[in-house]
Protein backbone atom coordinates (compact mmCIF):
# COMPACT_ATOMS: atom_id res chain seq x y z
CA UNK A 1 0.00 0.00 0.00
CA UNK A 2 1.50 3.47 -0.89
CA UNK A 3 2.54 4.89 2.22
CA UNK A 4 0.81 7.90 2.06
CA UNK A 5 -2.87 6.11 2.06
CA UNK A 6 -1.41 4.06 4.76
CA UNK A 7 -0.42 6.91 6.92
CA UNK A 8 -4.23 8.31 6.11
CA UNK A 9 -5.70 4.99 7.08
CA UNK A 10 -3.91 4.77 10.38
CA UNK A 11 -4.49 8.39 11.29
CA UNK A 12 -7.85 8.06 10.25
CA UNK A 13 -8.47 4.85 12.79
CA UNK A 14 -6.93 6.36 15.58
CA UNK A 15 -9.09 9.56 15.20
CA UNK A 16 -12.64 7.35 14.69
CA UNK A 17 -11.59 5.54 17.90
CA UNK A 18 -10.03 7.51 20.81
CA UNK A 19 -12.74 8.57 22.80
CA UNK A 20 -12.19 10.56 25.50
CA UNK A 21 -9.58 12.93 23.87
CA UNK A 22 -5.95 13.61 25.05
CA UNK A 23 -4.24 10.76 27.35
CA UNK A 24 -6.65 8.57 26.88
CA UNK A 25 -5.71 8.27 23.25
CA UNK A 26 -2.33 7.62 23.53
CA UNK A 27 -2.49 3.79 23.67
CA UNK A 28 -4.16 3.86 20.55
CA UNK A 29 -1.70 5.69 18.82
CA UNK A 30 0.94 3.89 20.24
CA UNK A 31 -0.60 0.49 19.19
CA UNK A 32 -0.74 1.77 16.22
CA UNK A 33 2.37 3.35 15.34
CA UNK A 34 4.80 1.58 17.09
CA UNK A 35 3.80 -2.13 16.77
CA UNK A 36 1.38 -2.34 13.57
CA UNK A 37 3.36 -0.87 11.46
CA UNK A 38 6.85 0.20 13.50
CA UNK A 39 6.80 3.62 12.13
CA UNK A 40 8.37 4.61 15.25
CA UNK A 41 10.99 3.17 17.72
CA UNK A 42 9.56 3.07 21.88
CA UNK A 43 12.14 5.76 22.42
CA UNK A 44 11.01 7.71 19.43
CA UNK A 45 7.54 7.82 20.84
CA UNK A 46 8.67 9.17 24.06
CA UNK A 47 10.43 11.51 22.14
CA UNK A 48 6.58 12.36 20.64
CA UNK A 49 5.00 13.03 23.85
CA UNK A 50 7.80 15.25 25.42
CA UNK A 51 7.71 17.20 22.45
CA UNK A 52 4.06 17.27 22.51
CA UNK A 53 4.00 18.38 26.06
CA UNK A 54 5.63 21.02 25.24
CA UNK A 55 3.63 22.07 22.11
CA UNK A 56 0.47 23.83 22.11
CA UNK A 57 -2.33 21.85 20.50
CA UNK A 58 -4.07 17.89 20.96
CA UNK A 59 -1.30 15.20 21.06
CA UNK A 60 -3.26 13.43 18.50
CA UNK A 61 -2.50 16.04 16.02
CA UNK A 62 1.10 16.85 17.46
CA UNK A 63 2.07 12.84 16.84
CA UNK A 64 0.02 12.67 13.05
CA UNK A 65 2.01 15.75 11.92
CA UNK A 66 5.23 14.88 13.51
CA UNK A 67 5.23 11.17 12.32
CA UNK A 68 3.70 11.95 8.60
CA UNK A 69 6.65 14.19 8.38
CA UNK A 70 9.43 11.95 9.44
CA UNK A 71 7.58 8.98 7.15
CA UNK A 72 6.72 11.05 4.38
CA UNK A 73 7.91 14.87 4.62
CA UNK A 74 5.50 17.63 4.46
CA UNK A 75 2.53 15.89 2.20
CA UNK A 76 3.01 13.35 4.76
CA UNK A 77 2.11 15.78 7.70
CA UNK A 78 -0.36 17.01 5.56
CA UNK A 79 -2.04 13.73 4.78
CA UNK A 80 -1.99 12.13 8.06
CA UNK A 81 -3.26 15.75 10.16
CA UNK A 82 -6.43 15.49 8.04
CA UNK A 83 -6.90 11.84 8.41
CA UNK A 84 -6.38 12.23 12.36
CA UNK A 85 -9.17 15.03 11.98
CA UNK A 86 -11.75 13.91 9.55
CA UNK A 87 -13.49 11.36 11.85
CA UNK A 88 -13.89 14.19 14.25
CA UNK A 89 -15.53 16.63 11.85
CA UNK A 90 -17.69 13.71 10.41
CA UNK A 91 -19.09 12.48 13.79
CA UNK A 92 -19.68 16.41 14.95
CA UNK A 93 -21.20 17.38 11.78
CA UNK A 94 -24.01 14.80 11.68
CA UNK A 95 -24.40 15.35 15.42
CA UNK A 96 -24.82 18.74 15.64
CA UNK A 97 -27.48 18.21 12.24
CA UNK A 98 -29.65 15.94 14.50
CA UNK A 99 -29.22 17.98 17.38
CA UNK A 100 -30.25 21.12 15.93
CA UNK A 101 -33.11 19.22 14.57
CA UNK A 102 -34.83 17.82 17.75
CA UNK A 103 -33.70 20.76 19.47
CA UNK A 104 -36.56 21.80 21.12
CA UNK A 105 -37.52 18.46 21.63
CA UNK A 106 -38.30 17.10 25.46
CA UNK A 107 -35.94 14.29 24.90
CA UNK A 108 -33.08 16.46 24.02
CA UNK A 109 -33.28 19.09 26.88
CA UNK A 110 -33.85 15.87 28.93
CA UNK A 111 -30.28 14.37 28.18
CA UNK A 112 -28.93 17.52 28.40
CA UNK A 113 -30.17 17.95 31.83
CA UNK A 114 -28.41 14.91 32.42
CA UNK A 115 -25.07 15.55 31.37
CA UNK A 116 -24.73 19.40 32.10
CA UNK A 117 -23.56 18.88 35.50
CA UNK A 118 -21.64 15.28 34.26
CA UNK A 119 -19.44 18.43 32.22
CA UNK A 120 -18.36 20.01 35.56
CA UNK A 121 -17.00 16.36 37.02
CA UNK A 122 -15.27 15.39 33.62
CA UNK A 123 -12.91 18.86 34.17
CA UNK A 124 -12.42 18.37 37.35
CA UNK A 125 -11.10 14.90 36.98
CA UNK A 126 -8.73 16.93 34.62
CA UNK A 127 -7.88 19.19 37.05
CA UNK A 128 -6.87 16.51 39.34
CA UNK A 129 -4.77 13.96 36.95
CA UNK A 130 -2.63 17.51 35.78
CA UNK A 131 -1.76 18.66 39.27
CA UNK A 132 -0.83 15.35 40.37
CA UNK A 133 1.30 15.61 37.19
CA UNK A 134 2.86 18.84 37.46
CA UNK A 135 2.85 20.46 40.55
CA UNK A 136 5.74 18.51 42.06
CA UNK A 137 7.46 21.06 43.96
CA UNK A 138 7.12 24.21 45.91
CA UNK A 139 7.71 26.60 43.34
CA UNK A 140 5.42 24.88 40.89
CA UNK A 141 2.52 25.44 43.82
CA UNK A 142 3.80 29.13 44.02
CA UNK A 143 3.28 29.46 40.34
CA UNK A 144 -0.26 27.32 40.48
CA UNK A 145 -1.56 29.69 43.19
CA UNK A 146 -0.30 32.65 41.48
CA UNK A 147 -2.17 32.08 38.40
CA UNK A 148 -5.26 31.32 40.13
CA UNK A 149 -4.98 34.57 41.73
CA UNK A 150 -4.42 36.30 38.25
CA UNK A 151 -7.13 34.75 36.20
CA UNK A 152 -9.67 34.01 38.85
CA UNK A 153 -9.78 37.25 41.17
CA UNK A 154 -7.72 39.72 38.82
CA UNK A 155 -9.90 38.75 35.86
CA UNK A 156 -6.57 38.55 33.87
CA UNK A 157 -6.92 36.74 30.16
CA UNK A 158 -5.41 33.16 30.70
CA UNK A 159 -2.97 33.96 27.94
CA UNK A 160 -1.38 36.48 29.44
CA UNK A 161 -1.32 34.15 32.32
CA UNK A 162 0.45 31.28 30.58
CA UNK A 163 3.36 33.95 29.09
CA UNK A 164 3.71 35.45 32.89
CA UNK A 165 3.51 31.28 33.89
CA UNK A 166 6.47 30.49 31.21
CA UNK A 167 8.60 33.85 32.43
CA UNK A 168 8.44 32.89 36.33
CA UNK A 169 9.57 29.05 35.25
CA UNK A 170 12.85 30.98 33.83
CA UNK A 171 13.23 33.22 36.20
CA UNK A 172 12.50 30.27 39.21
CA UNK A 173 13.90 27.20 37.56
CA UNK B 1 -16.59 37.73 10.89
CA UNK B 2 -15.40 34.30 9.73
CA UNK B 3 -12.04 35.39 9.89
CA UNK B 4 -12.69 36.75 13.20
CA UNK B 5 -14.13 33.00 14.53
CA UNK B 6 -10.54 31.85 12.23
CA UNK B 7 -8.54 34.31 14.62
CA UNK B 8 -9.98 33.63 18.04
CA UNK B 9 -9.45 29.63 17.49
CA UNK B 10 -5.87 30.24 16.08
CA UNK B 11 -5.44 31.85 19.52
CA UNK B 12 -6.85 29.05 21.42
CA UNK B 13 -5.32 26.70 19.69
CA UNK B 14 -1.92 28.47 19.83
CA UNK B 15 -2.25 28.04 23.83
CA UNK B 16 -3.81 25.26 24.94
CA UNK B 17 -1.17 23.28 26.22
CA UNK B 18 -1.35 20.19 28.32
CA UNK B 19 -4.56 18.67 26.56
CA UNK B 20 -8.20 19.47 25.33
CA UNK B 21 -8.97 20.66 28.72
CA UNK B 22 -6.82 23.50 29.15
CA UNK B 23 -8.59 24.86 26.32
CA UNK B 24 -11.87 25.17 28.22
CA UNK B 25 -10.52 28.44 30.05
CA UNK B 26 -9.34 30.26 27.48
CA UNK B 27 -12.21 29.49 25.31
CA UNK B 28 -14.64 30.45 27.85
CA UNK B 29 -13.00 33.68 28.20
CA UNK B 30 -12.86 34.26 24.74
CA UNK B 31 -16.09 33.21 23.12
CA UNK B 32 -18.59 33.32 26.29
CA UNK B 33 -17.76 35.98 28.77
CA UNK B 34 -15.86 39.01 25.93
CA UNK B 35 -17.40 37.88 22.52
CA UNK B 36 -20.52 36.57 24.02
CA UNK B 37 -20.81 34.62 20.91
CA UNK B 38 -22.58 31.63 22.34
CA UNK B 39 -24.19 31.31 25.88
CA UNK B 40 -22.86 29.25 29.03
CA UNK B 41 -25.08 26.82 28.78
CA UNK B 42 -25.21 26.33 25.67
CA UNK B 43 -21.02 25.98 25.99
CA UNK B 44 -21.79 23.46 28.58
CA UNK B 45 -23.56 21.25 25.90
CA UNK B 46 -21.21 21.58 23.56
CA UNK B 47 -18.33 20.47 25.79
CA UNK B 48 -20.52 17.72 27.05
CA UNK B 49 -20.92 16.63 23.27
CA UNK B 50 -17.38 16.74 22.34
CA UNK B 51 -16.37 14.61 25.09
CA UNK B 52 -18.41 11.74 23.97
CA UNK B 53 -17.74 12.54 20.18
CA UNK B 54 -14.40 10.46 18.91
CA UNK B 55 -11.07 12.11 18.69
CA UNK B 56 -9.52 14.98 20.37
CA UNK B 57 -11.54 16.87 22.53
CA UNK B 58 -10.58 20.41 21.39
CA UNK B 59 -10.98 19.71 17.56
CA UNK B 60 -14.45 18.54 18.59
CA UNK B 61 -15.12 21.26 20.72
CA UNK B 62 -14.46 23.87 18.28
CA UNK B 63 -16.18 22.12 15.19
CA UNK B 64 -19.14 22.14 17.69
CA UNK B 65 -19.26 25.93 17.97
CA UNK B 66 -18.10 26.49 14.71
CA UNK B 67 -21.54 25.22 14.07
CA UNK B 68 -23.36 26.92 16.78
CA UNK B 69 -21.90 30.42 15.58
CA UNK B 70 -21.67 30.03 11.77
CA UNK B 71 -22.96 26.74 10.36
CA UNK B 72 -20.32 24.60 8.04
CA UNK B 73 -18.21 27.60 7.18
CA UNK B 74 -18.03 28.52 11.02
CA UNK B 75 -17.39 24.90 11.59
CA UNK B 76 -14.34 24.88 8.76
CA UNK B 77 -12.51 27.58 9.95
CA UNK B 78 -12.79 27.06 13.54
CA UNK B 79 -11.08 23.56 12.53
CA UNK B 80 -8.46 25.33 11.21
CA UNK B 81 -7.97 27.84 13.14
CA UNK B 82 -7.37 25.03 16.23
CA UNK B 83 -5.47 22.10 14.34
CA UNK B 84 -2.99 25.10 12.26
CA UNK B 85 -1.01 26.23 15.29
CA UNK B 86 -0.14 22.95 16.55
CA UNK B 87 0.41 21.88 12.54
CA UNK B 88 2.66 24.84 12.22
CA UNK B 89 4.76 24.20 15.00
CA UNK B 90 5.63 20.95 15.08
CA UNK B 91 6.50 21.12 11.34
CA UNK B 92 8.99 23.38 11.98
CA UNK B 93 10.65 21.20 15.23
CA UNK B 94 10.46 18.25 12.83
CA UNK B 95 12.33 20.07 10.17
CA UNK B 96 14.76 22.34 12.60
CA UNK B 97 14.91 20.86 15.83
CA UNK B 98 16.60 17.47 16.86
CA UNK B 99 17.19 18.57 19.97
CA UNK B 100 14.30 20.54 20.81
CA UNK B 101 13.32 18.65 23.93
CA UNK B 102 16.83 19.12 25.13
CA UNK B 103 16.93 23.24 25.04
CA UNK B 104 17.20 24.53 28.74
CA UNK B 105 15.26 27.73 27.95
CA UNK B 106 12.51 24.90 26.83
CA UNK B 107 12.43 22.56 29.75
CA UNK B 108 12.25 26.32 31.90
CA UNK B 109 9.65 27.42 30.49
CA UNK B 110 7.41 24.87 30.39
CA UNK B 111 8.55 23.73 34.71
CA UNK B 112 6.51 27.44 35.11
CA UNK B 113 3.43 26.69 32.67
CA UNK B 114 2.65 23.26 33.51
CA UNK B 115 1.50 23.88 37.25
CA UNK B 116 -0.36 27.15 35.36
CA UNK B 117 -2.63 24.75 33.45
CA UNK B 118 -3.77 23.33 36.25
CA UNK B 119 -4.44 26.64 37.81
CA UNK B 120 -6.61 28.02 34.70
CA UNK B 121 -8.08 24.32 34.77
CA UNK B 122 -9.41 24.79 38.04
CA UNK B 123 -10.75 28.35 37.71
CA UNK B 124 -13.05 26.62 34.86
CA UNK B 125 -14.50 24.29 37.69
CA UNK B 126 -14.89 27.11 40.09
CA UNK B 127 -16.40 29.56 37.43
CA UNK B 128 -18.68 26.78 35.84
CA UNK B 129 -20.16 25.57 39.47
CA UNK B 130 -20.86 29.07 40.72
CA UNK B 131 -23.14 29.51 37.59
CA UNK B 132 -26.88 28.07 38.28
CA UNK B 133 -28.76 26.82 41.15
CA UNK B 134 -28.64 23.58 43.33
CA UNK B 135 -25.22 24.39 43.97
CA UNK B 136 -24.66 21.29 46.55
CA UNK B 137 -26.55 18.87 43.87
CA UNK B 138 -24.18 19.86 41.70
CA UNK B 139 -20.66 19.77 43.34
CA UNK B 140 -21.46 16.58 44.71
CA UNK B 141 -22.33 15.24 41.15
CA UNK B 142 -18.71 17.05 39.97
CA UNK B 143 -17.08 15.22 42.90
CA UNK B 144 -19.10 11.73 42.26
CA UNK B 145 -17.94 12.11 38.09
CA UNK B 146 -14.44 13.27 39.09
CA UNK B 147 -13.87 10.16 41.82
CA UNK B 148 -15.26 7.82 38.76
CA UNK B 149 -13.06 9.29 35.64
CA UNK B 150 -10.16 10.11 37.86
CA UNK B 151 -9.52 7.40 40.52
CA UNK B 152 -11.69 4.30 38.82
CA UNK B 153 -10.79 5.11 35.29
CA UNK B 154 -13.87 4.80 33.82
CA UNK B 155 -14.43 6.26 30.98
CA UNK B 156 -15.93 9.81 30.19
CA UNK B 157 -18.03 8.46 27.60
CA UNK B 158 -19.79 5.85 29.35
CA UNK B 159 -20.67 8.33 32.14
CA UNK B 160 -22.06 10.94 29.58
CA UNK B 161 -24.30 8.59 28.09
CA UNK B 162 -25.28 7.17 31.52
CA UNK B 163 -26.17 10.30 32.97
CA UNK B 164 -28.13 10.99 29.54
CA UNK B 165 -29.83 7.80 30.44
CA UNK B 166 -30.79 8.48 33.61
CA UNK B 167 -31.98 11.88 33.30
CA UNK B 168 -34.19 10.67 30.31
CA UNK B 169 -35.85 7.13 32.52
CA UNK B 170 -36.17 9.86 35.76
CA UNK B 171 -38.37 12.70 33.70
CA UNK B 172 -40.12 9.99 31.61
CA UNK B 173 -41.22 8.48 34.67
CA UNK B 174 -42.14 12.12 36.31
CA UNK B 175 -44.46 12.57 33.59
CA UNK B 176 -45.96 9.01 33.95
Amino acid sequence: MPVLLDLFISFFKIGAFSFGGGYAMLPFIEDVVIYEHGWLSATEYIDILAISEMTPGPIAINSATFIGYKIAGFTGSLVSTIGVVLPSFIVVSLLFYVISRFKNTKVVEWIFQGIRPIVVGLILAAFISVFNNTVADIKAVFISITVFLLVYVKKINPIVCILIAGLLGIILY
Amino acid sequence: MILNLFITFFKIGAFTFGGGYAMIPIMEREIVENKKLIGDEEFTDMLALAQASPGPVAVNTSVFIGYKIRGLTGALSCLLGTVLPSFLIILIIAIFFNDFKNLAIVEEIFSGIRPAIAALILSSVVIMLKKGDNLTKRISIAVIVAVLVGFLDISPVIIIIAGALISLIMNYLKIK
